[in-house]
């Protein structure tokens, strides 16, 4: 979680600004599309953003990404406030996000969903103390096939038991790192994003 | 024998990458395509029989003619990988497994409709996925499959990858295309049909994952002989997306027109019921069309074998049959609660309205309200008719299908599991602990 310098209860610092990478494969990506449409880059652009800037999309991130892509801010914020990637408040470094559709239920995710409320010791939709999770369902993977599962950042954690979870979740902790969709070494070295 | 066309070499090794793909025939079509005429591309995909595989089954080959070229407008394919059908895991298995598929069926489509740009649509969450296709795009422009001047045929073409970031509604063609121009993903009024207004208002054919993966043999094999395969009008084969208890859950490719049966209890495909449980239902093509109970899954009311195609399921219209849907087939053993599982659904839709349409951002969230009554043990029987009167006002009266999408789960849980919902409404709170589903021993496992 970023310092609080405006006051408000969900803020980032103003002038928060992308590393040169990231700002650098925005703009690659904004070149995909014809002249004077880079609005369509908005999501990509955002998941980017969220991983610049701690998992979550603040007012003041939304902004700067209205600023990158020249429209209003109003058409970053009815665009983030629609997809359910997005986090708009702040959240642990690793958020665990749980299928808990039609075929994952079948399979006991909501059993799943009370072992790992137990043992963060958090109930869905709440951050850890230390801010290292939080705890979200999700609507259906595509990972039927392999239920139950949680999405980590870009992983997918299949065919899981409690044991398997467990160890899971461990090692997210004893890393302590942030883990986010777009991952911070795709922004880094971004050669596999071609032109 | 079942023939398979799609995944049928997924044990070669490297068939990930452009070397593999290319070693194991890949990339033919591409270059036969290009000496073809794009109209007589256009003809071949008509004579297969191609139906649309993300769940609509309309015919492909036709969606294809209605593009309008108006001159000096440009032309965009778009690929709808945004695959999101609770029950249905092939699109995102096909794309992990074997990338290249689909960007040559992509290339050969592209040029069969005219386009110089066309875009892959990947769901968000399937961010690994979207990794997985930038490599693989890389490698044809490498190799001189993308870009200007394909294999010297003067034809061009840009492919991009696109990800969304959640949204089930997406899947919509024309949801999908208001997010592709950085939009909240509200599907559009019809017409006009995105083959005439599309993405930014030009011409646009959006296909599914699977149907343009399909075109590679199409175009390798003849359309005549791919429509030899399967069975009447359901040509070809499918990806059935094979979930919950079963033994052997996962992605088969089958030919259109094995039986049902054969499908869940033979060891070749699902392997049966796990535990040894009775089959109680089956959602055949993700959850959005009616699940039928056993007996009417594995058998037509007339008492023939039910089969995998799209008509056989449909067979009996929604009194008796179903759909064939994108292909996801959701198996329920005797312990599941239909109640508890429609609720389940019906969440799914509540939460996945775009808010739009009155009828399905309030009426989905009335039903899910009435059906969690149900499963917190204070419904009343009034409550199932107020059910089967709600999804009766939502179906049809909506711009996109999901509103049907939203209704048909309901209506068909009421029309074959009726004495549940009275079940639960005569035994109230005593049906809250009931075991509702398999209580997994297998995530106590070590």
């Amino acid at each position: 979680m970023q310092s609080n310098s405006s006051g408000s209860k969900y803020s980032h610092k103003k002038n928060l600004k992308f590393s040169d990478d990231a700002l650098a494969l925005a703009q690659k990506i904004m070149k995909r599309y014809p002249e004077g449409k880079q609005k369509s880059a908005i999501l990509p652009v955002l998941h980017i953003a969220q991983t610049e800037f701690d998992g979550w999309l603040s007012v003041e991130t939304m902004d700067y990404v209205a600023s990158i892509l020249n429209i209003q801010p109003i058409e970053v914020y009815e665009v983030a406030s629609f997809y359910s990637m997005f986090n708009l408040k702040p959240v642990g470094k690793c958020v665990i996000e749980v299928c808990r559709t039609g075929p994952c239920w079948l399979m006991g995710a909501e059993d799943l969903v009370k072992f790992i409320e137990k043992k963060l010791g958090i109930t869905e939709g709440q951050t850890t103390p230390d801010g290292m999770f939080t705890l979200k369902t999700v609507e259906c993977l595509a990972s039927c096939g392999t239920a139950p599962m949680m999405q980590i950042g870009e992983t997918y954690h299949e065919n899981l038991t409690f044991d398997k979870c467990g160890t899971i979740l461990d090692e997210y902790k004893n890393k302590g790192e942030q883990v986010s969709h777009f991952r911070t070494e795709r922004i880094k070295h971004h050669s596999d994003i071609h032109q | 024998m079942s023939k398979q066309l799609l995944i049928n070499d997924l044990d070669k090794p490297g068939i990930q990458s452009f070397s593999g793909y290319k070693a194991n025939g890949g990339y033919s079509a591409l270059e036969k395509s290009l000496k073809m005429k794009p109209e007589e591309i256009v003809e071949e995909v008509k004579k297969s029989g191609l139906r649309g595989r993300g769940g609509a089954g309309f015919p492909t080959g036709m969606k294809w003619s209605f593009i309008a070229k108006p001159p000096g407008v440009p032309r965009y394919l778009v690929c709808n990988a945004d695959e999101s059908e609770p029950g249905t895991f092939k699109d995102r298995f096909l794309m992990e497994k074997k990338p290249h598929l689909l960007v040559e069926g992509m290339i050969i489509s592209s040029f069969a409709l005219g386009a110089n740009t066309s875009y892959l649509y990947i769901r968000g969450e399937m961010m690994y996925v979207y990794h997985i296709l930038e490599k693989a795009i890389q490698e044809c422009y490498d190799a001189g499959l993308l870009g200007k001047n394909i294999l010297g045929s003067g034809y061009d073409l840009d492919l991009y990858v696109h990800c969304g970031a959640g949204a089930y509604i997406c899947g919509e063609e024309t949801g999908l295309i208001e997010s592709l121009e950085g939009k909240r993903g509200n599907p559009r009024i019809k017409p006009p049909f995105p083959a005439i207004k599309g993405v930014w208002q030009c011409p646009t054919v959006v296909n599914n994952v699977e149907t343009l993966a399909a075109v590679v043999p199409i175009i390798n094999m003849t359309g005549d002989e791919y429509a030899k395969i399967g069975i009447g009008k359901s040509t070809g084969t499918k990806l059935i997306s094979a979930s919950g208890h079963i033994n052997k859950p996962g992605v088969y490719e089958i030919e259109l027109g094995v039986p049902v049966e054969e499908f869940i209890y033979s060891d070749k495909y699902c392997g049966g019921i796990l535990n040894g449980k009775k089959l109680k239902a089956v959602v055949a093509g993700g959850s959005s069309v009616p699940i039928l109970p056993a007996e009417l899954i594995l058998k037509t009311a007339k008492g023939e074998p039910r089969l995998i195609s799209y008509e056989s399921l449909s067979d009996g219209g929604f009194v008796t049959g179903t759909m064939l849907g994108s292909g996801g087939f959701i198996v329920m053993d005797e312990d599941t609660s239909i109640v508890k599982n429609l609720w389940n659904f019906t969440r799914f839709y509540h939460h996945e309205s775009c808010g739009q349409c009155s009828p399905c951002r309030e009426g989905t969230g009335w039903m899910e309200k009435i059906l969690h009554k149900f499963i917190e043990g204070h419904a009343t029987m009034k409550d199932i008719d107020l059910l089967w009167d709600i999804q009766g006002k939502i179906e049809g009266k909506t711009i996109c299908p999901l509103g049907e999408a939203a209704a048909w789960p309901v209506a068909a849980a009421i029309r074959h599991f009726r004495s549940e919902f009275e079940e639960y409404v005569k035994n109230g709170k005593k049906m809250v602990d009931v075991k509702h589903y398999y209580r997994i021993n297998k995530l106590q496992e070590a």
